[in-house]
């Protein structure tokens, strides 16, 4: 696809404006549209600058696609742990920070481990939208971390028979099984001694099987987070 | 979309079908289903592998070995907390729940396999839990097993992960496999968490020393050329990635427990 110019100073103002005072869904849309008007009113002596959210983010094709794929979403909680740990909430146990500090190193070494494996084929670093986790409740920030972990590890075990090399398909098998040990403690934090370390919302009990999904299925679930769009039209889809 | 696919079959004559759908072709369709209805309905799809496929015919060969190879370790470890949850006094009122979930899902996951495997299942080995009496109080002292329930966990985790290359040619095999896989790793880090351990493996360590085995090679820094402890410090480097075992190494740990 070619690439859209970016806007300038002047329409970065005016979207940064549109972002704060609307819904992310209809900012998007103010957003399309208003960077299709700017291509026609683009100079060359524009400032040009990354835009901040809202571009288009290719995945790329085959096992290339899957591991930015894996990436992207590997950012994505790199990103809410290393925000969690640094404002932790209110009154927070020290094992309980010692245990979520210990998640988002594990994110970073997966995030880092991507980036580096993928070189000059990795996506972009991504930029997200928390907005809608409030990081001073402990209920809201270990809700969101369950969303995360439970959709890793459903996302790797989707992703896996679309993954055409063993190499890449035992790294990935490498990593899903520390994000369901992460989805596992997460969720016993919020309900020790449950059952819902792997409870019935996640893993189907008469097949003993956890979740597996398409990664459109997850990514529709991560839109929610992030300010670019992933696009993953090219990755493969068996 | 079982409901929709499966009056068409059940119209055409068994034996036309049987001539005119190769097998290869009948594996390439169930695979197919399987990856389609595994978010929704993984055992309906594997019923119908069973049947559409499986039937028909033999397993390859390599696959069937390593759904054997699972089954034996589903067999150890539901017949494993069978007997935890049957002894009186063993498992505090506070932790039932957690090892009536984690017994549901070995159940489950022998009764998939078998419906699998079909007359190729291998036949539940005996089982001794004491190793002969390394771990004699097993089903008396609550600490022994949350011990060994933590080493069949770990080991489950890393067999698996360890047979995801001979799979990969078989889609529907390799889907369910993995969805198994994360379960493991789920009652794994419950159980380690239940014994006052991290969720996550540090390079190779473990607290029993007669389940060392279960944690050989798991210190891995380099991935794919990379040094991932210069991100975040070696033992992070180590945790964030669970290593596979060999199927040798597996049923070594696992034949401790087996008597014949």
């Amino acid at each position: 696809m070619t690439p859209v110019p970016p806007p300038g100073r002047a329409a970065l103002a005016f979207l940064d404006g549109v972002r704060r005072a609307t819904p992310r869904r209809t900012f998007l849309q103010w957003a399309g549209l208003t960077l299709g008007v700017s291509v026609i009113g683009c100079s060359d002596d524009d400032p040009v600058g990354p835009m901040p959210g809202g571009d288009d983010v290719m995945l790329g094709a085959g096992d290339i696609g899957i591991l930015n794929y894996a990436y992207a979403l590997e950012q994505l909680e790199a990103a809410f742990y290393t925000r969690v740990v640094g404002a932790p909430y209110a009154g927070i146990a020290t094992d309980e920070l010692a245990l979520l500090t210990d998640i988002r190193d594990h994110e970073i070494v997966h995030r880092e481990f991507l980036k580096a494996a993928l070189g000059a084929q990795a996506i972009p670093m991504l930029t997200f939208d928390f907005t809608s986790v409030d990081f001073t409740s402990r209920a809201s920030v270990l809700g969101a971390a369950r969303t995360f972990e439970d959709l890793g590890v459903s996302a790797y075990n989707g992703a896996g028979a679309l993954i055409s090399d063993a190499g890449y398909l035992l790294l990935a098998g490498k990593i899903v099984s520390v994000e369901a040990r992460h989805a596992s403690a997460i969720r016993d934090l919020l309900n020790p001694g449950s059952a819902d370390f792997a409870g019935d919302d996640v893993v189907t009990p008469a097949s003993g099987l956890d979740g597996a999904k398409t990664p459109a299925a997850v990514l529709a679930t991560a839109a929610g987070f992030l300010n670019e769009t992933i696009d993953a039209s090219t990755i493969p889809s068996s | 979309m079982r409901n929709a696919s499966r009056p068409a079959l059940d119209a055409l004559d068994p034996d036309l079908l049987a001539t005119t759908v190769s097998r290869r072709d009948a594996l390439r369709r169930a695979g197919t289903r399987v990856a389609g209805l595994a978010i929704a309905s993984a055992p309906l799809a594997l019923g119908l592998m069973a049947r559409d496929a499986f039937a028909q015919g033999p397993l390859p060969q390599a696959i069937r070995d390593v759904l054997n190879f699972a089954l034996t370790l589903e067999y150890l470890e539901d017949e494993f907390y069978r007997a935890g949850l049957a002894a009186p006094g063993l498992i505090p009122a506070t932790d039932r729940a957690v090892f009536q979930q984690i017994g549901t899902h070995e159940t489950a996951h022998v009764q998939l396999l078998r419906g699998v495997l079909g007359s190729d299942a291998t036949t539940k080995p005996t089982f001794d839990f004491t190793a002969g009496g390394a771990f004699g109080d097993v089903f008396t002292n609550y600490q022994t097993f949350l011990a060994l329930s933590q080493g069949f966990e770990d080991t489950g985790v890393r067999a698996y992960k360890g047979q995801a290359g001979a799979v990969v040619s078989d889609n529907g095999v390799l889907t369910t496999a993995l969805q198994i896989h994360s379960v493991e790793a789920r009652h794994a880090a419950q159980v380690r968490r239940m014994r006052g351990r991290k969720g996550w493996i540090t390079a190779a360590s473990t607290d029993v020393g007669a389940l060392a085995a279960v944690y050989a090679g798991d210190a891995v820094t380099v991935q794919a050329g990379v040094d991932t402890s210069a991100f975040a410090g070696t033992d992070a480097a180590t945790e964030a990635f669970d290593e596979p075992l060999t199927r040798e190494a597996v049923l070594a740990i696992a034949g401790q427990f087996i008597v014949s």
